[in-house]
């Protein structure tokens, strides 16, 4: 083995890629190479060094110094300074500070990790990794000393259920796939996480996609499946790869294939990937998709327990929820069922954004409430503003307001709230979120990922936005919101898929708790919030303009009248309200009124 | 019309495609990304190819034309126009948007005077918006080919194409 006197990791994480950590490798390589060095430094490829947040960073050892934020123009410097001179380049070096925005950082205050736990800890590329904490014991510990049934109870009984977001009992289905007298039964792996904003199953698969597979080993031993699919989105295209590795290793180990453990239990594995499509996150819709047809949903039932995949009893969960059940295996059912609430056990992860000090991804226990997400885990709202609302549960799911901030982290609480527990995106908004625009926003997604198979859905969504954008742009009227509200439980009644029967939601949970916005938008033609284009206006103050024509040099249409030293004036015909003025004024004498 | 040569080109691109992925009704969307990914998009042609190649009574395969461009036009990523030779997929989704991604996304278009899903006239860029690509944490982020850029600002944005000259 070649021996070398340093080696430098690089962080290869998609956030670092995006940010050229392989032109930092290549420059180190070219480097190395011209000065001479390449036989003593080892340049390799890595994941998680540090947040990722100033990317791209490296590591050095064996002195252990973290560098971070440079571009590959710096690496000569940089290479010359500490690898020739020995001397350590300051200007780069990560200090360590408290962690403020990051993806997955250190523990936060109330967090419990069970399905992230082992990500950022363990190499995903290397299986040995994961063997090294115990990986695989749980499938071990499945086929010698339980029977499939067992399997099944243990899991029922540990009240895991469908982290997906429609919380389905996984131990029910699995016992329903298992009920089916038809072969062969299929495993499949919902990694198809669609959610703007959602991207705690990429994490999982980036970090730990053993305990995917694992879980999925185990599941196909307790319903008799011998084959199994991950259908992965193609925008995730580290995690396909990684996936694939994992898999291939996983092979390699006897893990997967014939004979597994030298048992007669036989299951393998492969990746689907997906070609951009929202829909194909629907069950039915995703297993079209992986027998290479049109990702559109289809009836239930028949349910994908008793025909799916090929017209063959099909179990189908999501990232999460397999990667839960070898933890359940091996600590034990009561375990897992000693944290949250009577109804729904374990932990949920979320990806919190929007308005909140700390965003990012987070694992908190059932049963916390949502006033603790927010105010403790993602330490409250930022810049000191006011909470006004959470949007839980996606493009699919309802916004809830204060009153609703001690609500507990459960299924059903979420569900009769008006919302839903949904996949785990969790965006919070302050008090300068307008509702309507919200509730358009998403109406927007829902409507452009519409399948256009049924026409509920189709059209419904389609006039529902272009309900919401009358109003938005001032020209709501009377017996809009009545309309709106009809129409709603119409493409929420008859849609074919969970897409159309959730479209709604946000319009509903808007309607419910904000309806005096709507109101205000139809009736006094005002935005509350100030955000609608066409009901907001800006206006000088004239004891704050000092007259010195900033705005009026900046304002692209020529709206901003007024002499040198004297008040400014904007002319509300001409603006086009992009608020540039507002931006460049120095004085704070803009002001958006409604 | 379509030369010749690029005839014979798209018949072994298929075969290639074919031989990965297998002959096989799952494997119809994972030969037409792969075709794709090649020309960037799918040229009527392949479609006759893929019909015929994968045409095989023995095993029951019979695929249409009109079958395949239906998934062809169904799916986002795969395209049935042509695409400029660098196709730019700017992330428009809210936890992007809300990090000051319309000014970048205004600044990609005023810069290459595209709306979205347009391709420059001399076939160099083509400029379309992808759903959520999960770097929530990087926003705004812009995809060029398969090179991601997270953190991005309007300013950057004629030294990132700059790269691609």
């Amino acid at each position: 083995m070649a021996f070398y006197r340093s080696h430098v990791l690089v962080c290869v994480d998609p956030e670092c890629l995006a940010k050229g950590a392989h032109e930092i490798v290549d420059a180190l390589q070219d480097e190395f190479v011209a000065q001479g060095l390449i036989d003593e430094i080892q340049v390799l490829e890595t994941s998680r060094i540090g947040g990722c947040a100033n990317g791209p960073e490296i590591m050095v050892y064996p002195e252990g110094i973290h560098y971070h934020g440079m571009t590959a123009d710096d690496i000569p410097f940089l290479v010359e300074e500490h690898f020739l001179k020995g001397r350590v380049v300051e200007r780069f070096r990560e200090v360590v500070k408290p962690v403020v925005d990051e993806e997955l950082g250190p523990l936060r205050p109330k967090e419990v990790r069970v399905v992230l736990r082992n990500c950022g800890q363990i190499d995903p590329n290397n299986i040995e990794d994961y063997l090294a904490i115990d990986g695989y014991q749980a499938l071990g510990k499945a086929l010698f000393e339980m029977t499939p049934e067992k399997v099944i109870e243990e899991v029922l009984s540990s009240g895991l259920r469908g982290r997906g977001g429609a919380g389905f009992p996984a131990g029910k289905k699995w016992g329903l796939t298992r009920q089916v007298n038809d072969n062969p039964k299929y495993m499949v792996c919902n990694a198809d996480e669609g959610d703007p904003g959602a991207f705690m199953n990429r994490r999982v698969l980036e970090g730990d996609p053993h305990s995917v597979i694992e879980g999925m080993i185990i599941g196909a031993y307790a319903v008799g499946a011998s084959y199994g699919y991950i259908y992965c989105r193609a925008e995730y295209p580290v995690a396909v790869e990684t996936l694939n590795i994992a898999i291939a290793q996983a092979r390699e180990f006897g893990f997967l294939g014939n004979n597994i453990f030298g048992t007669d239990f036989n299951f393998d594995l492969e990746v689907r990937v997906g070609a951009g499509a929202f829909v194909c996150g629907e069950e039915t819709a995703l297993m079209a998709s992986i027998m290479g047809k049109r990702g559109e949903p289809s009836p239930r039932p028949p349910f994908p327990s008793v025909k799916g995949v090929w017209g063959k009893p099909t179990n189908n969960n999501n990232v999460e929820t397999y990667s839960n059940v070898p933890q359940i295996i091996s600590k034990g059912a009561a375990w897992y069922s000693s944290m949250g609430t009577e109804r729904s056990k374990g932990t949920k992860t979320f990806a919190v954004g929007g308005n909140v000090v700390k965003p990012g991804l987070i694992e908190v226990p059932m049963g916390i409430t949502l006033r603790e997400i927010i105010f403790e885990v993602a330490g409250g709202i930022k810049d000191g503003k006011k909470y006004k609302a959470v949007q839980t549960g996606g493009p699919m799911g309802g916004c809830l307001t204060e009153e609703h901030l001690d609500l507990p982290l459960d299924y059903e609480a979420l569900t009769e709230a008006g919302s839903m527990m949904g996949s785990g995106g969790l965006v919070v908004m302050d008090e300068n979120s307008c509702m309507v625009d919200i509730a358009r926003f998403f109406m927007d997604f829902t409507q452009a990922e519409s399948c256009g198979k049924c026409t509920p859905c189709r059209v419904g969504t389609r006039r529902i936005l272009e309900l919401l954008q009358k109003i938005c742009d001032g020209l709501g009227e009377d017996g809009d919101i009545e309309k709106l509200e009809n129409l709603c439980h119409e493409v929420s009644r008859n849609s074919l898929c969970g897409l159309g029967q959730g479209a709604p939601n946000p319009v509903f949970s808007t309607l419910k708790h904000f309806r005096h916005e709507y109101e205000a938008h139809i009736y006094e033609k005002r935005c509350p919030a100030k955000v609608c284009r066409s009901l907001i206006r800006y206006e000088i103050q004239a004891p704050a303009c000092t007259g010195c024509m900033v705005c009026a040099r900046n304002c692209p249409v020529e709206a901003i009248s007024g002499e040198r030293r004297q008040t400014h004036h904007i002319d509300a015909e001409t603006c086009i309200r992009c608020g540039i003025c507002m931006q460049v004024c120095n004085f704070n004498a803009i002001t958006v009124e409604s | 019309m379509v030369a010749p040569t690029i005839d014979r080109e798209i018949t072994a691109v298929v075969q290639a495609a074919i031989e990965k992925h297998g002959k096989n009704y799952d494997a119809l969307i994972p030969i037409l990304s792969e075709i794709n990914h090649v020309y960037g998009y799918i040229p009527g042609k392949a479609f006759h190819e893929v019909r015929q190649q994968l045409h095989d009574p023995l095993n029951q395969i019979f695929v249409s034309e009109g079958q395949l461009y239906s998934l062809a036009s169904f799916y986002d990523m795969l395209s049935t126009k042509p695409r400029g030779e660098h196709v730019i997929k700017f992330c428009e989704n809210a936890p992007c948007h809300v990090v000051g991604g319309k000014a970048v996304w205004d600044a990609l278009k005023e810069r290459l005077n595209l709306k979205n899903g347009e391709t420059t006239p001399d076939a160099k860029w083509t400029l379309v918006t992808t759903s959520c690509l999960g770097l929530c944490s990087v926003g705004p982020v812009l995809l060029i080919d398969d090179d991601m850029y997270g953190n991005v600002t309007p300013e950057q944005i004629p030294d990132i194409l700059g790269r691609y000259e």
